[in-house]
């Protein structure tokens, strides 16, 4: 089962990394709509500096080592609120198989559930407040009832489901962050970090399926 | 718009090279590149004073370290709170002992770093308090809830004024607490500020309008009109921050003109002219003035009016002693 190993997660933080610089300015106009027109600019600033740690990555990095230097990468790097909540996110889903050796798929689904939770203690958001928890939440409910036995197929709802939770947060009223002062004006607008969530974990799908 | 840079990616880091570099007297990078502190802390161990939020505000933060005001600035990237490892490395620069006070205006982001950094001080046996500034009637109709702008500016000097008597933790935070609890502020925007990465404006607005109700970033404010003249746009920011802070005459006030970067000192004056009528006609003294840009949104044409409600108590904290390369008395 040598599917999710280290190599793996490193060629899809490299495609995480392409993909922040692509959508720099997608991410950027979607947050000037209703936040402060940053949160693509900030995020290039964090992956660029993941690219760098990925390029000078000890041998001897773990699954668990490999998330928590790209967490408190982007925790260092990013700021504002993606900074904490996407640093934790790591973080915590790395601190999950912490000193195993290989990764099975279950042991994925336990990871992104663990900073899934930890972007909910974190930013104290619920779903429906037009976060990037309206796509996480719902995605993982999908990911955790798939069939363990086909790992492309269930990555595949989970991000599908995602970028559908992305899509639902556009007639919400935002309840937190910025956004949050904006009232009725921030309906009819997508919720910049409910993007680049479904986005990055198509990574994960991504890399699977061009292995 | 225009602006004089480099890649926009080395915006933050070589703006806090150049200030250093040009304020070495007063300032210096800590350990962490993001924290400007002062080259000497005070000879009389104090409360330290750590004030930040993101870059693109000059002078507000960085500013405004030195002797008699705060310790320490954590710098975040361009309108982005700074991240929980220079929260904390400001702790462990400047703390003489006493405990330090985060100072920053209330954004969901500033409270998430801030917090972590509080949170690895304490693990260190360092008390931290925090305060967070809520002086924009616009955002919220709570003034818990407010976010902070030039208030911010305010709220430092009280609490500077009083760590620098020696008092403890839970006096400098109470006096901040006083200091924001009777500050309330309201601003217009005439243009958006260009962000260093893309050279790009955050919003686009017409050439003859304005946005009422804008903070200090570029986060959209309550309501898109038509440019008015100066006193008119005074007159309907008093109109609404003036009963919100039940104003009544006999009252003594500080007002505080804040430009946002791009208007001219020209109309700063304008507006506080009209503003200094508005309040005489209504029976408020103004017993302190400050008019210039205190806390910009980088070339933002647009300004905002900050009113502090004093009491002799107040009025003295506002008036200590400091020597910093942007605010000195």
């Amino acid at each position: 089962m040598a599917d999710f190993d280290r190599d793996y997660f490193v060629a899809a933080f490299r495609r995480m990394a392409e993909t922040a610089e692509i959508n720099r300015d997608e991410w950027t106009k979607l947050d000037g709509d209703i936040g402060d027109g940053d949160h693509g600019i900030n995020m290039s600033i964090g992956f660029r500096e993941v690219v760098k740690q990925l390029d000078a990555l000890p041998d001897d990095t773990d699954v668990a080592g490999l998330f928590k230097l790209v967490g408190m990468t982007l925790l260092r790097k990013v700021g504002g609120a993606s900074g904490p909540l996407y640093g934790s996110f790591f973080m915590k889903a790395g601190a999950e198989v912490a000193g195993q050796s290989e990764v099975s798929f279950d042991d994925v689904r336990r990871m992104l559930r663990a900073g899934v939770t930890s972007i909910q203690q974190r930013g104290k958001a619920q779903l429906g407040d037009k976060t990037m928890l309206d796509s996480y939440l719902p995605g993982l409910d999908v990911l955790e009832a798939a069939d363990a036995g086909d790992p492309g197929a269930a990555l595949d709802a989970f991000v599908a489901r995602m970028r559908q939770g992305s899509d639902d947060t556009i007639p919400l009223v935002a309840k937190k962050g910025r956004a949050m002062r904006l009232g009725e004006r921030s309906v009819g607008h997508r919720d910049p970090g409910s993007q680049s969530s479904w986005q990055l974990m198509n990574c994960l799908l991504e890399e699977y399926n061009a292995r | 718009m225009k602006r004089l840079l480099n890649d926009g990616y080395d915006a933050v880091e070589e703006l806090l090279d150049g200030y250093v570099k040009a304020h070495g007297d007063v300032v210096k990078l800590a350990d962490n590149e993001r924290v400007v502190v002062r080259t000497e802390l005070s000879a009389e161990p104090k409360v330290g004073i750590i004030f930040g939020g993101g870059s693109g505000h000059e002078p507000l933060f960085l500013g405004y370290v030195g002797p008699g005001l705060a310790d320490a600035a954590v710098i975040g990237n361009v309108n982005t709170s700074p991240d929980p490892m220079a929260c904390y490395d400001a702790v462990t620069a400047v703390d003489q002992g006493k405990g330090c006070l985060y100072l920053y205006g209330n954004y969901q982001g500033d409270v998430l770093n801030f917090d972590m950094g509080a949170e690895m001080a304490a693990e260190d046996g360092v008390r931290v308090e925090t305060v967070l500034v809520t002086d924009d009637v616009y955002s919220a109709k709570d003034k818990a809830d407010r976010r902070g702008v030039a208030g911010d500016v305010i709220v430092l000097m009280a609490a500077c004024a009083v760590a620098n008597t020696g008092a403890d933790l839970d006096a400098v935070k109470a006096a901040a607490e006083k200091a924001n609890d009777n500050t309330y502020s309201m601003g217009v925007a005439l243009s958006s500020s260009t962000l260093p990465v893309t050279g790009k404006p955050i919003f686009d607005i017409g050439a003859d309008e304005m946005e009422v109700g804008m903070g200090i970033h570029g986060e959209p404010g309550i309501e898109r009109k038509k440019i008015a003249s100066a006193d008119s746009v005074m007159d309907e920011i008093l109109d609404i921050v003036l009963p919100d802070m039940d104003l009544k005459a006999g009252e003594e006030v500080a007002v505080l003109i804040n430009g946002l970067g791009g208007l001219p000192l020209m109309d700063q004056y304008i507006c506080y002219r009209r503003v200094h009528d508005v309040l005489s006609s209504k029976g408020v003294s103004i017993a302190k003035s400050m008019v210039g840009n205190y806390a910009t949104s980088m070339d933002m044409i647009g300004m905002g009016v900050t009113l502090v409600r004093l009491d002799d108590e107040l009025k003295g904290w506002l008036n200590g002693s400091f020597d910093t390369p942007y605010l000195k008395q």
